[in-house]
């Protein structure tokens, strides 16, 4: 009985502590709390973020940025509920969600992923897949790799007589949506059987969670096909296919292939889909990731420093920020994309007055 | 007793009772919340959500029949494949040898099997569970994924002991001396007196150590997601791949954008937590019936 006492004792006095460390950690600066600013949202963006935030809050003296990589439908979310400054999807809003926002929101594109489609055959043949192909792949129709059709494209590989077994994200995801949407462009089956989504309802093949979940069930399963990011592709030398793209050229995918895509017109809003993008030369399964924030920056008693500071380092993200991007494996924007998103960042305004001048 | 001893006893006896409906009005809130928060699936949704087959976000199109098949039949299969060991392992330490160095290091191995995180259960099924199960696939003729029930209910399984043995272990050990030598002086074997003394009196303590491991079961998501497949079919066969409720919950909340569709994910939460509740009282009922009366 004594122990307990003391034992709990003990407990109040740690319980004690704790709460006055929290009190006091709570009492900032207000100056110090312009220069905090919080972003929450995409996953795939997260690690090209932290680098870009932390070379920022290096070069600027101190603008601190803490970025939740807790998911882009999340940092949507946090936006709406205005508990962070900004959002980071790898879909843009979409009509119905721009309508219900609160407050006007803007969003502009910060850099660029591809999706590529990763396999495992023996020998790690170098595969050329056509849109059809690939349909057919996910969708069921084609179920063994010495299909005639695959045959057809792959002159020379020695297919084996294996099942084909389809992996996917079993995750909600923007890698997942960017895969899809691709396909709902280029095959009507694919479109009305499936159509565009994080989390489709797919007909066949295995779930895997993560680009993690699904690379080790290609790497597990003889005869596996799935679909990663090009960053993760990348780091871990996985083998992927070349896809024919619009223009009709086998393209391999790459940043640069990657980049290409996005050289068309963008819209004003850059709200644009730049998948199976006609340029030559450019890898069809490819993607903006975007950066979306309030219009107007004056709501919930924020001072106008902390906006200035959050558009000051957002405009240095699309300028500066993008030689971050080789190193990391991203695509960086090309120029006409740039050019849109400083128009998006120029409309930012505060208390009516555009911030940058 | 002194007054001061009197008005301690008094203090403790409060707190006890304070924590004990703390607990129920935790669980009930939990109840409530999530029933809120689905309603806008429940509106959306209806009945039929309980048997749709199809899950289908990009339409808004949900159905549970899927997850809650899948999630009965691993749950239910690893409790099978783990009863066996659950039992020897806890005669071995509660009737064998109930002290000791070496059975302590055992009963200690055991408890560690419930330290380890479950991702690392699951990766490790992945890469050395799954490639077994797809060579006795291969063998079978069926699918060889390697992934799907099969694989998840064997890693769970393992997930399982230690949960069913450190319970079944201590009302083993606690079987009445008295039964026991009962037995023997009518001349019974060991293995007699187990099958047929120890094991019916503590039938009650047994179904209890299996129960607390189904509930595990159920609520499992990191390992399971790793090694089912995650397909939104309705399984065919126990090699199939298919997903379960927490890990449909798992994989999909994050990303759920759209007020119906995360609902429609809080209300399989909710009736995940019916189910539960439901498999516990009527595991109650069934221990109740069955307890040999002394």
């Amino acid at each position: 009985m004594k122990n307990t006492t003391l034992k709990l004792k003990h407990l109040a006095v740690v319980a004690v502590v704790g709460l006055g460390l929290v009190a006091c950690n709570s009492t900032g600066g207000d100056n110090a709390a312009d220069k905090q600013l919080l972003g929450a949202g995409s996953t795939f963006g997260y690690p090209i973020y932290s680098k870009m935030f932390s070379d920022y809050s290096a070069a600027n003296a101190g603008t601190q940025t803490n970025y939740q990589s807790i998911g882009s439908g999340g940092g949507i979310k946090q936006l709406m509920s205005k508990t962070v400054d900004f959002g980071a999807s790898d879909a843009f809003l979409s009509d119905d969600d721009m309508t219900k926002a609160p407050a006007p929101v803007v969003q502009f594109p910060t850099c660029l992923g591809a999706v590529v489609v990763s396999y495992n055959l023996p020998g790690s043949p170098e595969l050329k897949l056509t849109p059809d192909l690939l349909a057919g792949i996910f969708l069921g129709t084609i179920t063994k790799w010495n299909d005639d059709k695959i045959k057809a494209e792959n002159a020379g590989v020695d297919l084996p007589a294996t099942d084909i077994t389809v992996a996917h994200r079993s995750d909600g995801s923007g890698t997942s949506y960017i895969f899809t949407d691709y396909l709902s462009k280029v095959n009507a089956d694919w479109k009305s059987k499936v159509g565009v989504g994080k989390s489709p309802n797919w007909p066949v093949g295995l779930g895997g969670k993560g680009n993690e979940g699904v690379a080790g069930v290609i790497k597990q399963t003889p005869g596996a096909i799935g679909y990663v990011e090009l960053t993760y592709a990348l780091q871990n030398q996985m083998s992927f296919a070349s896809l024919k793209n619009a223009a009709g050229n086998f393209v391999k995918p790459s940043l640069e292939s990657t980049s290409l895509c996005a050289n068309g017109d963008i819209p004003a809003d850059t709200r644009i889909s730049i998948a199976n993008s006609t340029v030559d030369q450019a890898y069809p399964i490819s993607s903006f990731t975007w950066i979306l924030l309030y219009k107007e920056q004056k709501y919930d008693n924020r001072s106008k420093e902390k906006a200035t500071n959050l558009v000051k380092e957002l405009w240095w993200m699309i300028h500066d920020g993008q030689k971050d991007c080789n190193a990391l494996n991203y695509a960086p924007l090309p120029t006409k994309a740039v050019a849109a998103a400083e128009a998006v960042l120029k409309s930012v305004t505060y208390d009516n007055q555009p911030i940058l001048q | 007793m002194s007054n001061s001893k009197i008005i301690k006893n008094k203090i403790f006896l409060k707190s006890i009772n304070g924590s004990a409906i703390f607990v129920m009005i935790l669980l009930a809130g939990f109840f409530i919340t999530l029933l809120v928060s689905s309603f806008p699936a429940i509106k959306a949704n209806g009945l039929s959500f309980l048997w749709g087959k199809t899950w289908d976000p990009v339409n808004d199109n949900y159905g549970m029949l899927p997850f809650l098949i899948g999630t009965l039949i691993t749950s239910f299969l690893a409790l099978l494949i783990s009863a066996p060991f659950s039992i020897a392992a806890a005669l071995f330490l509660g009737e064998y040898f109930p002290k000791g160095i070496i059975p302590n290091i055992f009963r200690n191995v055991i408890e560690l099997l419930a330290a380890i995180p479950s991702v690392v259960y699951g990766f490790w099924g992945l890469f050395t569970v799954a490639p077994l199960v797809r060579a006795l696939e291969i063998k079978l003729h069926v699918p060889a994924a390697g992934l799907g029930i099969f694989s998840a209910s064997i890693v769970l399984s393992i997930m399982l002991i230690p949960y069913s043995v450190s319970l079944i272990r201590q009302v083993i050990s606690m079987t009445p001396i008295q039964l026991k030598e009962a037995a023997y002086a009518l001349g019974c074997t060991r293995t007699e007196v187990i099958m047929k003394v120890i094991l019916p009196a503590n039938i009650s303590g047994i179904s209890a150590g299996f129960l607390l491991s189904l509930g595990r079961a159920l609520g499992e998501t990191m390992a399971v997601t790793v090694l089912i497949g995650n397909s939104p079919k309705l399984p065919t066969s126990i090699f199939s791949p298919s997903n379960t409720m927490a890990s449909l919950i798992a994989n999909e909340f994050n990303e759920a954008v759209g007020s119906v569709y995360s609902a429609s994910l809080v209300e399989i939460g909710l009736l995940l937590f019916v189910v539960t509740t439901i498999i516990n009282l009527l595991g109650r009922v069934v221990i109740r019936r069955y307890t040999v009366k002394a």
